[in-house]
């Protein structure tokens, strides 16, 4: 071999495939103000829209006055429920199955709801001119505490739906009633409950709060007169869904309609479903034959676009004395707002909440979940969690800590004595679905060992003594949780949107030089996909990660994918990433067999190339089969060298993860301060662990504002009253703890890189790990649960309650 | 999140200014820094027709020692406070207090003038005045006045300020050599008003309490002087019982609204832990 050939090594790393820290590729824009947002978007003769919202929680619409705001300087139209009627878009169909007013029509059902929308030469006037409406309202009583919406005398929300006693999901209870979904075997559990030597039962409530991405949802709809074309870019997590909605719903035909999503700002699950600013910025530049952006403001995001959680579950444990589970029994009240608008797969009304085993061998379990509608903004949607997986692991792990509290054992041990084992896989569970793989006590045992879990433990005891003894005013509280996800929706056979399976995408074409490009149907919205895509295309197939592009979120040139929530992107598109590039492997060996004059067989892959088998030095790289495969393939076939996969998954991923929190609380004040937080976190095959590291970095930042102080919450008429960052907890570099990260490996043996997703996972296993020390640190005291979110002066009050300050 | 549409006018002289006002009218507001202003102005909580905009006039700002009190102009930004070695020496707590407020950008902007003419009880600034005996010198058509910052703040967002008049200096009495001060504030998060915030100015002789004077933030309408609490320490060595006994005095007089930092109780017990860990941090540092 030549002495200046590279070595094995030197190739290997000049791909910067996966496993590689490589940096992120869009970081130069983002760090250098050139990133390309919906609000950069300036179009000639642009019009901007916005909206009047409604005071009221509830009301009657008696009037609506325009002619005072159609005088204002610069307002070209108000369009209200009457005009949106008059193209059939008053209401609008929501991913669940539900209708929803895209406008008030005849009546509003929470503060905030959109009234009218203003169109106006400039976002100036546009508000002045939304000052100008006046609607005329006749206030109605409100439901506001979700455990009164089915009362025999609460007032009927949904008038529209009043007499249908059958929706999307079944049998209505109540006029306020949405569904009953019910899983896993009743009797079963009714007989375990009856059996169990110590059982637990406790309301875990999970408040609502809200995914707050800090780009708001907004848009840019442009209809073309002369060619019928309408296109519009928004910040959708889901472009291609998007399409089908408006196609479906606007009768136009679908080649017509085009769905840019730009640079994202973050997502969360915000940004998955359709919103009345999106029906009505088409509408309004349909009727203008202008340009016309949307973009919400803070207070409109937070109180009015998809909210994520508020289930409250009743949750039930049945176990022997020495701690093994026999049973799990949970009934969920979810509030789901004004309308069903939560962005599940549609079979899927609580989501993948039966995910609520967790990482526990059950042998028998009952889920019932009630969805409720309420006098609150619509949504449900999964914040940083496949649908309701992080209420599930919050009602497992919470669980779990009030069982080993009522036997007495430690919480860590309780666990490592109930998981499912790795000789189980793949696991049954008993509400019905197949783990794909796991090693539950490993990850336990070196999260113990790393943090030294004994250690903490005779320090808490010590601790405890002191406070006892009135030497220090500080409770100190360790909170353990060990997550299990599912992930990567999903198989054609149980997940679809609006009918369509939930499949993903990719599209890979190679040029001549040894350079590509690859579109795929997910969306980044901050994941990073331009750089880890291209990674997993350089280890398959050996070019260089930085000579593939990646494009994705334009409907025209992207593949149809499902979008980028519920850690789906590397489960299904990453599949279809590498389904595709070994689809182009398979071709670029028959051109290479035949330009090294061997059988296809004779080949092995080797890095970068191919080479023949005995023969090292006969080899042929990657690059120069792209050249050839534009000008000297094999007889009868074809030039160029691309590919398409569109995977539908055989199984869902579990990703899972050990995490730990160590924190002390000042009762004086309620004011808390984590000393320690370390997650241990096992997603398969890691392609970037650089991203992976800051993935959970920012779910656990997530996590903690959710446990420590995010609410939406209303007050007994219906206001919100934390609808800006003044009062909903976003915590700042300065609040937000330090964090350490470890992992262990174990790949999914059904995906074709063995890679189970991660961004979620630290919210979902986060939160309880926070509530956990929280409720740990003041178990000693006689509590058994003390609901989120944990702020300074519920601290407090829970150390009042137990009578220490 | 849109203001309404409103004048600009940028004068060059108080004068000017106090004129700009008169002939506007009750139509008019001077503008600061803008950092609570505007903020009420995109929710069209405020809407004002017209802006008086202060920067541009020189003697606004500036601080200076005057021996015996410090001068601080009203367009003297939060930023300044605390790059300042007049008030570094004379007046440590100002600065205590203003790096609380906010974060850098906004004390880049935020004027100390804005912060106690503005009258929301969530400002720092007005308890910290009253404390140190602070008072305001404000100037009309009818010409200048001095009003003592314990008897400016009469409710939220009510002040002695007539319409027309601005507040062009704050006169500090320099507090005794060796006294001590601190100021306690208990809040969420960077950039949060406080849940309930105490300063404490002191002397001590021979290990006693010999003067002292306690400020309350965010606990009622107003910015509130706990006389009562000082008096309960007075001559203590800050045992248990006062410090106890001047929480206790301070709560008496406190009373803030419930809110998301918590209900009254809450609000009025924190407060309390504030005046009492404030004395005890002023007392050690106290010579
Ligand atoms: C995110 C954020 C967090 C904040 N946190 C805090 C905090 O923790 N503590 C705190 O104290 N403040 C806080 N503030 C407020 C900040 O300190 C403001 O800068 C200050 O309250 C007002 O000063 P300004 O110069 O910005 O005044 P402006 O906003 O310009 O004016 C405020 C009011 O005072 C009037 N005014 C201003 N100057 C004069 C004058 N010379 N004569 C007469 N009237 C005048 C104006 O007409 C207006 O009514 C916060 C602000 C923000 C945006």
């Amino acid at each position: 071999m030549n002495d200046m050939a590279p070595t094995r090594e030197q190739r290997e790393a000049k791909l910067e495939g996966m496993g590689c820290k490589r940096k992120r590729v869009e970081d130069a824009r983002f760090t250098q103000g050139k990133g390309n947002y919906v609000d950069d978007l300036k179009l000639p003769g642009m019009l901007h829209g916005d909206f009047v919202r409604s005071p009221y929680a509830h009301a009657r619409v008696k009037s609506i006055n325009t002619e005072a705001a159609l005088k204002v300087p610069g307002v070209l139209a108000v369009i209200t429920a009457e005009t949106l009627k008059t193209v059939n878009l008053a209401w609008m169909p929501t991913l669940a199955g539900d209708v929803q007013m895209v406008l008030a029509d005849g009546k509003v059902l929470f503060q905030n709801q959109e009234v009218a929308f203003v169109v106006a030469t400039d976002r100036y006037a546009a508000d002045d001119g939304i000052n100008a409406v006046d609607v005329e309202y006749e206030a109605l009583p409100v439901v506001i505490d979700p455990f009164h919406a089915m009362d025999a005398d609460a007032p009927v929300l949904r008038e529209d739906i009043a007499g249908k006693m059958t929706g999307a999901h079944g049998p209505r209870k109540h006029a306020n009633h949405i569904f009953e979904w019910s899983v896993g075997d009743k009797d079963l559990t009714d007989v375990a409950f009856r059996k169990a030597d110590v059982s637990i039962k406790e309301m875990l409530s999970y408040q609502r709060v809200h995914p707050c991405p800090l780009e708001t949802c907004q848009c840019v709809a442009s209809f073309d007169k002369v060619s019928g074309d309408l296109t519009i870019w928004g910040t959708f997590q889901a472009p291609h869904v998007i399409r089908t909605v408006v196609a479906l719903i606007a009768s136009l035909p679908e080649q017509k309609i085009h769905v840019i999503s730009p640079d994202v700002g973050g997502g969360f699950g915000n940004k998955v479903g359709a919103y009345p600013g999106y029906i009505c910025a088409a509408v309004a530049s349909i009727v203008t034959g202008k340009p016309v952006k949307w973009v919400e403001d803070r207070i409109e995001n937070l109180t009015s676009t998809s909210f994520a959680r508020d289930y409250h579950m009743t949750t039930e444990i049945a176990a022997t004395k020495e701690g093994k589970v026999t049973g799990l029994r949970v009934h969920v009240l979810a509030d789901h707002g004004a309308f069903d608008a939560c962005a599940d797969p549609s079979k899927w009304p609580a989501g993948f909440f039966n995910i609520v085993t967790g990482s526990y061998d059950f042998p028998t379990a009952h889920v019932c979940v009630d969805g409720i509608y309420s006098n609150k903004a619509p949504g449900g949607v999964a914040y940083r969690c496949s649908f309701r997986v992080t209420e599930a692991s919050y009602c497992i792990e919470r669980g779990m800590d009030i069982l080993a509290q009522k036997l007495g054992m430690d919480p860590a041990e309780l666990r490592l004595k109930n998981f499912i084992r790795p000789e189980q896989f793949p696991y049954q569970s008993a509400l019905g679905w197949e783990y794909d793989s796991g090693d539950y006590a490993t990850a336990m045992k070196k999260m113990m060992e790393s943090v030294q879990y004994a250690e903490l433990r005779k320090e808490q005891a010590i601790k405890r003594e002191a406070f006892k003894l009135g030497e220090t005013r500080e409770v100190m509280g360790i909170g353990v949780s060990f997550f299990t996800e599912i992930v990567g929706a999903g198989p054609s056979k149980n997940c679809d949107i609006l009918g369509i399976a939930m499949f993903d995408s990719c599209e890979i074409r190679l040029h001549p030089t040894g350079a590509g490009i690859a579109r795929v149907g997910t969306k980044s919205t901050g994941q990073g996909h331009e750089t880890t895509w291209a990674q997993i295309i350089a280890t398959e197939i050996g070019i260089p990660a930085d000579r593939i592009m990646v494009e994705e979120g334009n409907t025209d040139t992207a593949p149809y994918g499902l979008g980028t929530y519920g850690s789906r992107s590397t489960p299904v598109a990453g599949a279809a990433i590498a389904t595709a590039a070994r689809k182009i492997k398979a071709k670029a060996q028959m051109i290479a067999a035949y330009r090294l004059e061997v059988h296809e067989d004779d080949l092995e892959w080797d890095i970068d190339g191919f080479r023949v088998k005995g023969l090292p030095e006969k080899t042929m790289s990657m690059k120069d089969i792209c050249w050839a495969a534009y000008n000297s393939v094999p007889p009868g076939m074809e030039p160029g060298l691309e590919a398409v996969s569109y995977y539908d998954p055989p199984n869902m991923t579990y990703p899972f993860g050990a995490y730990i929190c160590v924190m002390d609380i000042d009762v004086d004040t309620g004011v808390y301060k984590v000393r320690r937080f370390y997650a241990l976190d096992d997603c398969g095959t890691r392609i970037n662990p650089m991203i992976i590291e800051g993935q959970v970095h920012g779910g656990l930042t997530e996590a903690f504002a959710i446990a420590m102080g995010q609410e939406i919450r209303y007050d007994e008429t219906g206001n919100v009253v934390t609808g800006s960052f003044m009062d909903f907890f976003m915590p700042t570099a300065v609040e937000t703890p330090h964090w350490e990260t470890d992992f262990t490996v174990t790949p999914s043996p059904h995906h074709p890189i063995g890679a189970k997703g991660v961004g979620e996972s630290p919210n979902v296993g986060g939160v309880p790990a926070f509530s956990n020390a929280v409720n740990d640190a003041f178990a000693f005291l006689g509590s058994t649960h003390i609901q989120m979110p944990h702020d300074y002066w519920r601290n407090w009050q829970a150390a009042k309650t137990l009578g220490v300050v | 999140m849109i203001p309404g549409p409103f004048g600009y006018h940028r004068p060059e002289t108080v004068a000017d200014a106090v004129k700009l006002l008169a002939s506007l009218g009750d139509e008019a507001r001077p503008l600061a820094g803008g950092h609570s202003l505007i903020p009420m102005m995109k929710l069209r909580l405020a809407t004002p027709g017209h802006l008086v905009d202060l920067h541009r006039i020189p003697n606004l700002k500036g601080i200076r020692n005057d021996g015996g009190k410090v001068t601080i102009g009203a367009m003297t930004t939060q930023h300044e406070l605390l790059a300042s070695d007049v008030v570094a020496k004379a007046l440590p707590i100002l600065m205590e207090a203003a790096l609380l407020i906010a974060d850098p950008q906004v004390r880049y902007r935020g004027t100390i003038g804005g912060n106690v003419a503005n009258g929301d009880p969530g400002n720092d600034m007005p308890a910290m005045m009253m404390t140190l005996g602070a008072s305001y010198v404000l100037e009309g058509s009818a010409g200048a006045r001095t009003v003592a910052a314990t008897d400016f703040y009469q409710g939220a967002y009510f002040t002695a300020l007539d319409p027309g008049e601005i507040l062009t200096e704050i006169s500090i009495p320099t507090p005794a050599t060796g006294h001590g001060y601190a100021y306690e504030k208990l809040k969420r998060k960077v950039g949060d008003y406080a849940t309930a915030a105490a300063a404490v100015v002191l002397t001590m002789t021979g290990g006693k309490v010999a003067t002292c004077s306690i400020g309350l933030t965010n606990l009622s309408e107003t910015p509130l002087l706990a006389t009562d609490a000082a008096k309960a320490v007075i001559g203590t060595s800050l045992d248990d019982g006062s410090l106890k006994a001047a929480a206790a005095a301070a709560e008496q007089i406190m009373s803030p609204a419930a809110d998301a930092r918590g209900p009254v109780e809450y609000r009025k017990h924190v407060g309390g832990i504030m005046v009492m860990r404030a004395l005890k941090r002023a007392a050690q540092r106290a010579v």
